[in-house]
């Protein structure tokens, strides 16, 4: 099929059908919830049972243990680096909006940052559900054309010998950053070193810090 | 389509509002709308990219107004209503109509986790060669398909090398439109940052796109 035919493409109307809704997400919100569950197309336990995965069970604790286990176990790196889903899959952490993972390593001399400028494709099995910046207009606007620029806002001022590497996930590949170990951290164990594991770091809007553990 | 979707070097929208400690729902609406498209029973032959294609669809002023999950909300409304499975005024009232269908084999609670860690997805055994190999200059199609694509704006006549093949892959323009996966060979293409944008983008730097074999001519 070449890229000028959409066979199937139906010019439905964009946006009608909102004047019959509510305007209130909330409202809207219940009363598509209502209707789906008496059509039995929904069952409002399993919408718990989604919301109860994502708030308390997937999430960057899942990313931070692949990365401390990287920093501490050349082989497993080197595997992971290789063959992310290979490495990956003991952890159990493979599976929605986590199928093809490849593992990008920053170092000194590259720095690699993930977007996706067409939606919002995020790493879900291994960092959780993207925070809200990350599927918003400006970061995927300018992470593409100003890489540098979006950094510096997120306070990491890049040497200029830096090569920068931005992954625009246009298709099922989900990329996750292996965030380069920090100074300071050499006794830690692999424990405390996932604690310092930023979600940041695995998008690679931040580095990780012996000092800044905690906040995002 | 060309439409606000496509964002990948726009400007004037704004800083990014990065929050500390960001909880995965702001409000609890948020967690129950995208509950729902997430558990509810789709249309046969619903795919996720026709889940994107519909996001696409909506108007433009509310793409960049609408929270996120509120899109979620239109996108599962469509995806209903252009199956017949819900009627307009059933969504208008949040009631069934008189005489509507009822079924009993929605996704259940105890199956959540198992359908979060099902490792099924895009990935297709092709008979076919890849038609460019690691290391090759390719040069991303200048096309403007009005349907769902995923090749973005800014890459369209540019001209980048190969850095990975990933075999084939479900054909996001054929799967968003009912018609079928047709799969192609998926490469990664990484296009210099001044290719892209100028002299004024930094030397080093690189944007690297998935990009589908149909996507892409030699260079």
């Amino acid at each position: 099929m070449s890229l000028q035919e959409h066979p199937h493409h139906h010019a439905h109307g964009a946006g009608h059908g909102h004047s019959l809704v509510p305007s209130d997400p909330a409202l809207r919100t219940k009363a598509l919830e209502s209707l789906l569950t008496e059509k039995g197309l929904v069952d409002p336990a399993a919408i718990d049972a989604w919301i109860d995965a994502y708030e308390r069970r997937i999430g960057p604790r899942r990313g931070a243990a692949i990365v401390a286990r990287a920093w501490v176990d050349a082989d497993f790196k080197r595997r992971l680096l290789q063959d992310a889903n290979a490495a990956i899959a003991p952890f159990g952490f493979l599976g929605r909006e986590a199928q093809h993972v490849v593992v990008l390593e920053n170092t000194a001399a590259i720095h690699n940052m993930i977007v996706c400028t067409l939606c919002s494709c995020y790493p879900w099995g291994l960092l959780g559900l993207p925070p809200r910046w990350y599927k918003a207009a400006p970061y995927r606007a300018r992470a593409v054309i100003d890489p540098r620029g979006v950094l510096r806002e997120f306070g990491l001022e890049l040497d200029e010998a830096t090569e920068v590497r931005v992954w625009d996930s246009t298709a099922e590949i989900r990329y996750m950053v292996l965030p380069q170990r920090p100074e300071g951290s050499e006794h830690m164990t692999e424990e405390q070193l996932a604690e310092l594991v930023t979600r940041d770091s695995m998008i690679g809007v931040a580095q990780v810090q012996v000092a800044k553990a905690a906040a995002r | 389509m060309n439409s606000i979707h496509d964002l990948g070097g726009m400007h004037g929208l704004g800083a990014i509002a990065a929050e500390t400690n960001e909880p995965p729902f702001h409000e609890p609406w948020e967690g129950r709308a995208a509950g729902i498209l997430e558990v509810m029973t789709f249309p046969a032959g619903f795919t996720v990219d026709r889940f994107r294609y519909l996001r696409e669809t909506l108007r433009p002023d509310l793409y960049l107004t609408q929270s996120y999950y509120e899109q979620w909300l239109y996108i599962a409304e469509q995806a209903l209503l252009e199956a017949g499975m819900i009627a307009p005024d059933e969504l208008a009232a949040g009631r069934v109509a008189p005489g509507g269908d009822r079924r009993d084999d929605a996704m259940r609670a105890g199956t959540v986790w198992g359908f979060l860690h099902d490792r099924g997805n895009s990935a297709r055994d092709l008979p076919a060669a890849p038609r460019f190999a690691s290391g090759q200059q390719v040069r991303a199609r200048n096309v403007q398909p009005v349907g769902h694509t995923r090749l973005p704006r800014y890459a369209r006549g540019k001209t980048g090398h190969v850095i990975r093949l990933h075999g084939g892959h479900v054909l996001p323009d054929a799967s968003a439109h009912g018609g079928g996966e047709c799969p192609q060979h998926l490469y990664t293409v990484a296009f210099a940052a001044r290719e892209l944008w100028g002299e004024a983008a930094h030397a080093r730097d690189t944007i690297h796109l998935d990009l589908w074999e149909s996507y892409l001519e030699p260079a």
